[in-house]
């Protein structure tokens, strides 16, 4: 384990380790630092390659507390090449990082929630909590029942019912807010200032947003310690297409991977779009934004790192695309139907915008290009709700069946009257 | 005419432990004002050198971002409750 601290991300002011996530000074966000020199000897490709394959293999850059224990084996999810896929939307080199399947609540968020809550134990709280667009509710709920946490959970009052009953069958306390995330989001800084809980999105924010970072060391080990040349990722605060980035820099700085100029690109739902929109007008802040997209887990107006999503995109020369509802919906069917993946509606914003910047051009047919997947489609099946006619039933017998079979197979026949 | 402000924990070491406060300001600039009269080691901590208001600041007005409400041009109303909130960011560059 290297030694770690927070440090002010504007004026370097140093933190040590604590439940904070501004810098007093400044008001600027803190972030999670490491020693890479003492880093370097524990993170190697030998000896991550012999530890188990969950996120706890890369430790040494994860800020845990001395000795810390995982109780659980969250992250090292599938990197699936998607050959049919890659055929609709005119791609060549075209991967899945697929976190639909990360456990143990089925989205990446259990990987920030891992971490935050090794802090949480290790900073004394005996709650947890967090504001939630869902699956950080559900994941927050789950490992805080796995680790003896008690739980109070913010979601704004709408969110889809998968995700309400995935949070409250844990056993937490969950408070719905009769307004937008945006708005929950906010009620939370004010509880958090006034309650000793552990806040894993607001007061242990640094270490919990550390926790993304898996993401991306899991895409260069499975790519055989290689970056990509692109990578697409869902945006809603806009914290994880930074923490690939921080990932990917430090395998080039602790000399795991070749250095790599890798491209970032922001997906997000058109009603929710304050980070494209920042980037297609060439804008280094967001406007805030009124969310009205199906994309429930991505509607967040003011997204948090909305400047430092922007920064890390444009520098890099990515793009930021969105798309329509509609279009979400097809395409967590297209993914579904060419490659056997049930994501939820971020996954659709995802794939959506993958076949816009593939269309447009501005990614290459033959650059390797890694989708990111964060999210299960069981969680938002009423977004599909009369997408499938419903078959009427048939009689349990063969004749039934083949009858049922031509029916499927011929133009329907014309009754006569 | 009066509004309230809210101060967050993490600016009231700059307001003597204050964290709430009545005035009669009557949109953002003239509180800012009276903020900086007020407590002068809080006025780098709400704008930037160029006099913008901070990145991470959030102001609300009765629950709604005040960027909603047509930010420095909104007029307050009486009775109005102002809400400073630090912007809880984590990304890296």
């Amino acid at each position: 384990m290297a030694s770690y601290e927070l440090r002010c991300r504007e004026c370097g002011k140093r933190w040590g380790n604590q439940a904070r996530s501004i810098c007093d000074d400044c008001f600027s966000p803190l972030e999670v630092t490491y020693d890479y020199d003492e880093a370097r000897a524990e993170f190697t490709r030998e000896k991550i390659a012999a530890r188990a394959p969950n996120m706890w293999r890369y430790a040494p850059l994860l800020p845990l507390p001395v000795d810390y224990h995982a109780t659980l084996p969250v992250g090292f999810t599938p990197l699936l090449s998607a050959p049919t896929l890659a055929k609709e939307i005119g791609a060549r080199k075209l991967c899945i990082k697929n976190d639909a399947v990360c456990l143990p609540t089925l989205s990446f968020k259990d990987r920030v929630v891992a971490v935050a809550l090794a802090q949480a134990r290790a900073f004394g709280f005996d709650t947890v909590s967090c504001s939630s667009t869902g699956n950080l509710a559900n994941s927050v709920a789950a490992q805080a029942a796995r680790n003896g946490f008690k739980a109070w959970i913010f979601i704004p009052a709408d969110l889809e019912p998968a995700k309400i009953l995935g949070t409250q069958v844990y056993g937490a306390k969950l408070v719905r807010i009769a307004g937008s995330y945006d708005q929950v989001n906010r009620l939370c800084s004010q509880i958090a200032d006034e309650h000793q809980w552990g806040f894993v999105n607001v007061n242990l924010r640094p270490y919990y947003a550390e926790g993304s970072k898996t993401v991306g060391f899991e895409i260069a080990e499975q790519l055989g310690w290689r970056l990509p040349d692109n990578v697409v990722v869902p945006m809603a605060g806009g914290s994880l297409i930074t923490k690939i980035k921080k990932a990917f820099d430090e395998l080039i700085t602790l000399g795991v991977v070749e250095p790599k100029a890798v491209k970032f690109f922001g997906a997000q739902a058109t009603g929710c779009s304050p980070i494209s929109t920042a980037v297609k007008a060439g804008r280094p802040e967001i406007e805030p934004q009124r969310p009205s997209t199906i994309a429930r887990s991505l509607a967040i107006g003011n997204p948090a790192d909305g400047h430092y999503a922007i920064k890390a995109i444009t520098k890099s020369g990515g793009w930021s695309e969105d798309v329509s509802d509609r279009e979400v919906v097809e395409s967590i069917q297209l993914l579904a139907e060419t490659e056997g993946i049930f994501t939820e509606t971020a996954g659709g914003v995802t794939v959506g915008c993958a076949r816009k910047l593939y269309r447009d051009g501005r990614i290459g047919p033959d650059e390797t290009t890694v989708l990111c997947i964060t999210g299960n489609g069981l969680k938002t099946t009423d977004v599909l709700t009369g997408e499938f006619a419903a078959e009427a039933p048939i009689a349990p017998k063969l004749a039934e069946f083949e009858r049922f079979l031509q029916g499927t197979l011929d133009v329907p026949e014309v009754v006569e009257v | 005419m009066a509004i309230t402000v809210q101060i967050p924990t993490a600016l009231r070491r700059h307001t003597d432990g204050v964290g709430k406060l009545d005035c009669g300001a009557n949109n953002l600039n003239e509180l800012f004002a009276v903020l900086d009269e007020k407590f002068p080691s809080l006025k780098p901590h709400l704008r930037d050198e160029a006099g913008q208001i901070r990145r991470f600041l959030n102001v609300y007005v009765n629950e709604e971002d005040i960027r909603f409400l047509g930010g420095a041009s909104y007029a307050f109303q009486d009775g109005d409750e102002v809400l400073l909130v630090p912007s809880i960011a984590g990304g890296g560059e």
